[in-house]
């Protein structure tokens, strides 16, 4: 493909791509997302392609894959256009029969279709799917249209006219002004106004001026950048285009952590075809405006998604934060002027550019505009990516999008902003989800991370988990982050193996608060958030572990005891094979025992019972 | 750009130049502000926390390092809050959790008011202030020591646990080094630092042992000495 020299050669590209597409020829739109190639997909894409190749349909239907759909809990995913079927938890083999029944007769094979739990009914559609029909999908919906790898799919879809809109009609200042009325909200966790931060560096003085992208994403649990880093590459490039013309900085980096493989395959070639076309490189589209990117993988480090480590992981040096009190917008990387966004936030600017800044403030709360993606894990029957307007309550995302609390069990709790945040009780489901509700809870939206726990979660365990990352996730600098996690977490071990004393919970919040207020940078910073925010909610499980040396959830495993019902147990010795330790004795049809000094709590003779006549106390 | 700024700490009205920091306008002022990662011939790092304020600047208030952020006009500054205080003691137990003896650290316990630690010992010795290592960098410019590992595993080390080449065993890592971690001792003409045997230079007239070897040829060098220049000690030359 040729580069393109004009705002109106880009327009033709666009026209001639959208023209070529033959309206009759059928479309099998494969999810290639890391989540549904985990499950094997490969495998059902090559049986496709073997089919057509077999029965020479190749006139006929076309295989493409695409980026990753956010219904990750029913993959793998197939879409089949023009009709719009939805097709979920496809098996690897069922290729030749997709193509025989849906594709060329017309017939809904209908064990892969969705059943919705609460009519029973088997829906067809993908846009009437209750867990897509209740998002806005204004950013995560461009995913299954294109395959990634290919630049001419974005281009189908008007992508880079923001930048072109951006280059022919508006200034930089101007540009800068319409992030500002669109209040844009940094979608990393921060939330600080993009605009004003675009505004700084662009008015700070020393050139080179840098423009990063922030794809370090490390809490656990949260998978919405690598998703839209993956499956739509293009507007992310698009979107620090934009922010770089504004800024009159012509160099960027992406600083994409290591572990998202498929990411940075994917923006690699991303990189190459915006290149090819000159979209990226010198005088884009014809303007002066310059502007070029490089890659930088991360060496695992969390700590590395604060803005001053990623500089000085960027710079060669090991990630360690600085104070903030000299802002990036001046002195960032390489002590240059720098303008650093997450991967959600640069997602965003195109959308804002070409719809208006006015369209962007329907979306959303007063002081939250647009759009979230979530990722909701855990204990959830409908696991995957939701997109909603900001201002959606809980209940709603768990409930009406989530589907629900899996095998029937009750809801306890949700966790949300990741290591950085709090756990969320039954009571406040009804409040609404934005930048600043949930830090009234001791909480926080953060970059998106929504673990949902059920009454088989402990929540001391809970804040132990996070204690223990961020302990081995601090870069050391700092006393307070270094040592008083570590020993926060001492504590909470002491607590899960029944050695909790008077005074720990009282400990621990004096330290919680004493560590938020020394630390250097928000990781040691909000490292107390997890625990404070279960002892506010959750004391009186505090209290059990350390008064009774009990763990009511049942999961802490040196307070817990397996014990079989006599009353319930029916002999059927079904426990006997999995238990690794052979504590569970008694004859066929007899009352089975388990022998407490054998056994080790797993958990496996819990699992397997039929009869549910293990008890954990 | 005004020469003076002026602000408060602690209620009073203290003048510095500007471009200090708040922990060098206390000092001035001498109003006592605890820190242990803070030698005025380094740069600020700002890792030990025990120097945090409370500023006010306009309806923002903020835990800050001192020894780290520049003074503006008209900033606020307390130095004895209820936050700061217990960010203190919190340091201060966490510290002596890791060396509870060394009488740099128990004359700063006494100071805010802390006599013991309620936390898990684990003896390690070194504070983490990086004292050493920004010693060794920014002043004698060897770079020979730096940091090992992340969070609570950190420790400072020579390259690859072995013994450092560029180290010239001058030894001001551990005249820096506020609780005497790094141990230099000298013997039969060798002084040993890191685990290593660094020959000391005798002065060819009175046999005295001047300084290491390595330290002398590396300051000859910086700065265009003769060759023959420290042949000789001090009183023999």
């Amino acid at each position: 493909m040729k580069k393109l020299t004009t705002p109106k050669e880009l327009r033709d590209l666009q026209a001639k791509i959208k023209e070529s597409v033959n309206p009759d020829k059928s479309r099998i739109i494969i999810c290639a997302g890391s989540g549904c190639l985990a499950y094997g997909t490969k495998k059902l894409i090559d049986g496709f392609e073997a089919e057509i190749e077999k029965q020479n349909l190749q006139d006929v239907v076309e295989v493409r894959t695409s980026g990753c759909h956010g219904f990750c809990e029913r993959g793998p995913i197939t879409l089949i256009s023009p009709e719009n079927v939805f097709y979920q938890k496809v098996g690897l083999n069922d290729a030749a029969e997709i193509i025989e029944k849906t594709v060329l007769n017309g017939e809904v094979i209908d064990r892969l279709l969705y059943v919705d739990p609460q009519t029973g009914e088997k829906i067809v559609h993908e846009n009437e799917v209750a867990f897509y029909s209740k998002q806005t999908r204004n950013v995560l919906g461009s995913n299954s249209k294109i395959d990634p790898t290919k630049i001419e799919d974005y281009l189908a879809i008007d992508g880079y006219s923001a930048l072109a809109k951006v280059l022919t009609e508006s200034t930089p200042q101007g540009v800068i002004d319409e992030i500002i009325e669109a209040n844009l909200r940094g979608r990393g966790g921060g939330g600080f106004p993009a605009g004003w931060k675009w505004d700084a560096t662009r008015k700070a003085q020393g050139t080179p001026k840098y423009v990063i992208c922030n794809a370090d994403e490390g809490d656990p649990g949260a998978y919405m950048d690598r998703s839209v880093l993956e499956g739509n590459p293009h507007v992310v490039l698009e979107g620090m285009l934009i922010g770089a013309y504004a800024i009159g900085s012509s160099e960027g980096y992406i600083y994409v952590r290591n572990e998202y493989p498929l990411a940075v395959a994917n923006i690699t070639i991303a990189i190459e075809k915006a290149r090819e076309l000159g979209l990226l490189g010198e005088n884009i589209l014809g303007t002066d405006f310059c502007f070029d990117v490089k890659i930088n993988r991360g060496g695992g480090a969390f700590v590395c998604g604060e803005s001053s480590a990623l500089f000085a992981s960027i710079e060669g040096r090991a990630g360690e934060p600085r104070a903030k009190y000299i802002h990036a917008t001046d002195r960032g990387l390489y002590d240059k002027p720098t303008c650093l966004n997450n991967v959600e936030t640069w997602a965003n600017v195109p959308l804002i550019i070409n719809k208006g800044a006015k369209w962007y403030q329907g979306i959303g709360t007063e002081n939250s505009k647009g759009t979230k993606i979530f990722a909701l894990v855990g204990k959830i029957n409908n696991t995957g990516l939701v997109e909603v307007p900001m201002g959606i309550t809980l209940r709603e995302i768990v409930f009406d999008i989530g589907g629900g609390i899996p095998k029937g069990r009750k809801f306890k709790a949700v966790q949300t902003g990741g290591p950085s945040g709090g756990c969320i009780p039954e009571e406040y489901l009804d409040m609404p989800v934005d930048f600043d509700e949930l830090t009234k809870l001791g909480s926080m939206m953060g970059s998106g991370g929504m673990i949902v726990m059920d009454d088989r979660t402990c929540m001391v365990d809970v804040a132990r988990y996070f204690l223990r990352f961020l302990e081995e996730e601090s870069c050391g600098k700092c006393t307070p982050c270094r040592e008083g996690v570590h020993q926060m977490r001492v504590i909470l071990d002491r607590i899960c193996e029944g050695n909790g004393q008077e005074g720990d919970i009282e400990t621990l919040e004096w330290m919680g608060q004493a560590i938020a207020d020394g630390s250097l940078c928000a990781l040691g910073g909000s490292a107390p958030a997890p625990v404070l925010s279960t002892i506010r909610f959750f004391r009186d499980e505090y209290e059990a572990h350390i008064k009774d040396k009990k763990c009511p959830a049942g999961v802490c495993k040196d307070l817990i005891t397996f014990t079989i019902d006599p009353e319930t147990c029916n002999g059927c010795r079904l426990c006997f094979k999995p238990c690794p330790t052979d504590a569970i004795s008694g004859e066929k049809k007899q009352v089975h025992v388990v022998d407490q000094e054998k056994c080790i709590q797993c958990g496996a003779c819990f699992e397997v019972c039929k009869f549910d006549a293990v008890i954990v106390k | 750009m005004p020469d003076k700024v002026s602000l408060t700490i602690d209620g009073r009205t203290v003048d510095a130049p500007a471009g200090s920091t708040i922990l060098q306008a206390a000092q001035r002022a001498n109003i006592y502000i605890p820190h242990l990662c803070h030698n005025d011939e380094l740069k600020p790092y700002g890792a030990c926390r025990l120097c945090l304020v409370e500023i006010t600047h306009g309806k923002r208030t903020r835990q800050v390092a001192s020894c780290i952020y520049e003074i503006t006009e008209g900033l606020e500054v307390k130095t004895d809050t209820e936050r700061v205080k217990n960010v203190r003691k919190l340091v201060v137990e966490l510290m002596l959790a890791r060396n509870p003896k060394h009488p740099a650290i128990r004359k700063i316990a006494s100071k805010v008011g802390v006599e013991k630690t309620r936390f898990a010992v684990e003896i390690k010795g070194c504070i983490l202030c990086g004292m050493c290592i920004r010693t060794c960098r920014e002043v004698v410019g060897v770079n020979a020591i730096s940091y090992k590992s992340r969070g609570f595993l950190r420790e400072v080390a020579t390259p690859f646990n072995e013994s450092p080449t560029d180290c010239i065993a001058c030894g001001s890592c551990a005249y820096v080094c506020p609780v005497d971690f790094i141990q230099m001792t000298e013997k039969n003409g060798v002084r040993t630092i890191w685990n290593t045997e660094f020959p000391l230079q005798k002065c060819k007239k009175c046999g005295r042992d001047i300084a290491p070897e390595k330290q002398l040829e590396y300051f000859r060098k910086k700065v265009n000495l003769p060759e023959n220049h420290f042949d000789t000690c001090l009183h023999c030359r």
